[in-house]
């Protein structure tokens, strides 16, 4: 296998793994304050419309990623009034923000069908991404560098920072972070805000980098993937870089086993791959119960503070 | 995979809605035989993706506002769009026969059996389905289709005559014979150019799915391909070639604008003949179950204009193929043909019969799946 290939190869990894990694660590915040948003997709697909329609009527990619990180963190912020202010059932609410998503982003995309604009490209300057080697550090999209600095930042967010403290108590004892004194409610609503911000900044990556274009569904599903891998990581940052990666693996190797004209296995097989590794992986987890499995006891429960 | 919910929603809040309304009796209907509807016509179609897929709905669509502008006041036409494939189906086209249309097109493979279970209940309406290949006995029923595979072969000779590397890229939904038809129709146009040149196909799995698209195109360039051609409903294969500085063709529909330097020409589903005749058939009092497959010479299936950026020997070879074919001079499945194996499958002078085409599920030589 020559280095053009391999570093081609390692590129799209990074690309499909990106998206999944931005939405899952958003809600990985978002379930870690004790709340379940089942609304991904339909945030990402909100993004992915405000982002592809500002930067086609501002010319400005940058500014369309930014606006569809403050349009999902709109539409959750409906999910976040629901459930978290009128007490609404989470999950009822989550799905109906992903079937509102995907009405709105319609609505708004019509317009848009059938042009495209230009991509949010590499930040680093051409010359350095000239041999394999330099295109493969430096040649990607601003979210793939984005993706892994966010990674270590929740990460550090969570475990060393007095913010993350709290907002982790929030999630396994709400009752008892109010009794201290904590603003329960006001923590959640921050951490729905900025898995919301996040799902739609993914949603961008779609029509922004992958595919600069607007087409109803365009993320077919894809914050599902998401909401699957932060379970799957066990509610670890770490775990959800890897797990995304691990998908974007999967996913390219398929393709590009297929397109070597490899065709052992049947091409049903060969797509079922990424979810038959996904069980896999979540029974060895289970099996091996090497700590932190557990979700955040008072994940998916209203809170109400005690008078 | 997780897109069920608002198709189900969809047509199930259709369905309450329906309801809700005022439900007309079967027997209100006109439409005997020898004589005519009384303008206007009604005429509803059921779409199975959303209008603004950019491919395949939307060519139905545009279809159907052309049928709008070219009968004026003597027709009348609604849309359905979203409609899951299967029991769901059934009750949206039964409460379109309900409510009074005249004619319902039903525009999916997947519609074919609720359509006839349809049809049965309401003798004087009339229904056409695309793409399927049995009306269950219904004198009421209609089946339509083009022959997409004539455009298939005018792309597979620009393919090979404009690719270096002499390896084609194919982007390809599910193995069924309509999608395998039109592989085979490519390489073998391919061949004639170039007796060396390949067709690797990539099975995505899925009508529609942009990101994956993408993907599979980067796959297939990375491995070599120079050219790409697509089965699927989306513009990201074109956006990838053009990224990537090879050639593409779209699909259902013109998509230069997606990929204005890849975008060689595209094959275009032009419905509006043939849904602008059965509604005149109706006002006629003409209208009978047919079944047809039409193709270039009818005006059903049409190539994009050609990009500048093809050499003039290019564009004249393609040319000739439409013409011919217009003409019905050319004939891509014409023996002898080889399979993958390398075995005459058809002999000299032989071509393959209609029939054997809609059930077709051998690949010709050169192809790689």
């Amino acid at each position: 296998m020559n280095i053009d290939l391999l570093v081609a190869i390692l590129m799209t990894i990074a690309g499909a793994a990106t998206p999944l990694l931005i939405a899952a660590l958003g809600e990985l915040v978002v379930e870690k304050s004790g709340v379940l948003n089942l609304g991904v997709e339909g945030m990402m697909l909100i993004g992915a419309v405000t982002g592809f329609a500002i930067a086609v009527s501002t010319g400005i990619p940058a500014l369309g990623a930014l606006g569809a990180m403050i349009a999902a963190a709109l539409a959750s912020a409906i999910f976040a009034f629901l459930t978290l202010s009128l007490m609404a059932n989470q999950v009822a609410t989550g799905l109906a923000l992903t079937i509102f998503g995907t009405g709105v982003s319609a609505l708004i995309g019509a317009p848009f069908v059938g042009i495209t604009t230009s991509t949010l490209g590499p930040i680093f300057p051409a010359a350095l991404a000239n041999d394999p080697i330099g295109r493969l550090i430096f040649g990607h999209s601003p979210l793939v560098y984005i993706g892994l600095i966010l990674t270590f930042a929740v990460w550090w967010f969570l475990k060393h920072s007095r913010a993350g403290l709290i907002l982790r108590a929030v999630g396994e004892s709400d009752s008892a972070a109010h009794a201290i004194g904590y603003p329960v409610l006001k923590v959640r609503y921050l951490a729905v805000l900025f898995g919301g911000a996040m799902a739609g900044l993914a949603g961008s990556y779609y029509s922004l980098v992958l595919t600069p274009m607007w087409a109803e569904r365009l993320t077919a599903g894809r914050g599902w993937i998401a909401i699957a891998l932060v379970v799957f990581a066990s509610w670890r940052p770490g775990r959800v870089l890897l797990g995304a990666y691990l998908f974007g693996l999967v996913i390219t190797m398929e393709l590009q086993a297929k397109a070597a004209g490899f065709n052992m296995f049947a091409p049903e097989f060969l797509a079922a791959l990424p979810y038959l590794a996904t069980i896999a992986v979540l029974a060895v987890i289970s099996v091996a119960k090497r700590g932190g499995v557990a979700a955040p006891a008072c994940l998916g429960k209203p809170f109400r503070a005690a008078a | 995979m997780f897109d069920i919910t608002r198709r189900r929603l969809l047509s199930a809040s259709a369905a309450i809605a329906f309801t809700a309304g005022s439900v007309l009796p079967a027997a209100a209907q006109s439409g005997t035989n020898g004589e005519g509807v009384e303008p206007p016509v009604k005429a509803a179609f059921v779409y199975v993706g959303p209008v603004g897929d950019f491919g395949w709905t939307y060519a139905h669509d545009q279809a159907r506002q052309c049928l709008e502008k070219n009968l004026g006041d003597k027709v009348e036409t609604s849309y359905v769009e979203n409609v899951a494939e299967g029991p769901d189906a059934e009750r949206v086209i039964r409460q379109l026969a309900q409510e009074g249309n005249d004619i319902v097109f039903t525009t999916s493979f997947g519609f074919m059996n609720p359509t006839i279970k349809v049809a049965k209940q309401f003798p004087d309406v009339k229904f056409e389905h695309a793409t399927g290949y049995t009306t269950g006995g219904n004198e009421n029923m209609g089946l339509y289709n083009s022959k997409f595979y004539q455009g298939r072969a005018v792309l597979g000779t620009i393919a090979a005559m404009m690719s270096k590397s002499g390896k084609a890229g194919y982007i390809a939904s599910f193995p069924i014979p309509e999608v395998v038809m039109g592989i085979n129709a490519f390489q073998l146009a391919a061949q004639k150019v170039n007796p060396d040149f390949e067709t690797q196909v990539v099975w995505v799995n899925s009508w529609y799915d942009p990101a994956k698209e993408a993907d599979a195109t980067n796959a297939l360039l990375s491995q070599g391909a120079d050219v790409i051609t697509q089965h699927t409903d989306s513009p990201a294969p074109l956006q990838a070639a053009e990224k990537a500085g090879a050639i593409a063709f779209g699909q259902a529909w013109d998509m230069t604008s997606f990929a204005p330097n890849a975008h060689m020409t595209a094959i275009v589903d032009q419905w509006c003949p043939y849904y602008t005749k059965r509604v005149q058939a109706l006002l006629d009092g003409t209208w009978e179950a047919d079944n047809v497959w039409l193709g270039m010479a009818e005006g059903e299936v049409e190539m994009a204009p050609f990009n500048d950026k093809m050499p003039a020997e290019v564009k004249e070879a393609a040319q000739k193929i439409v013409d011919e074919t217009k003409a019905g001079e050319y004939e891509i499945f014409t023996g002898p043909i080889k399979d993958q194996s390398g075995e005459v499958k058809i002999p000299e002078g032989e071509v393959i019969p209609e029939g054997d085409l809609l059930k077709m599920d051998w690949y010709v030589e050169g192809v790689k799946s």
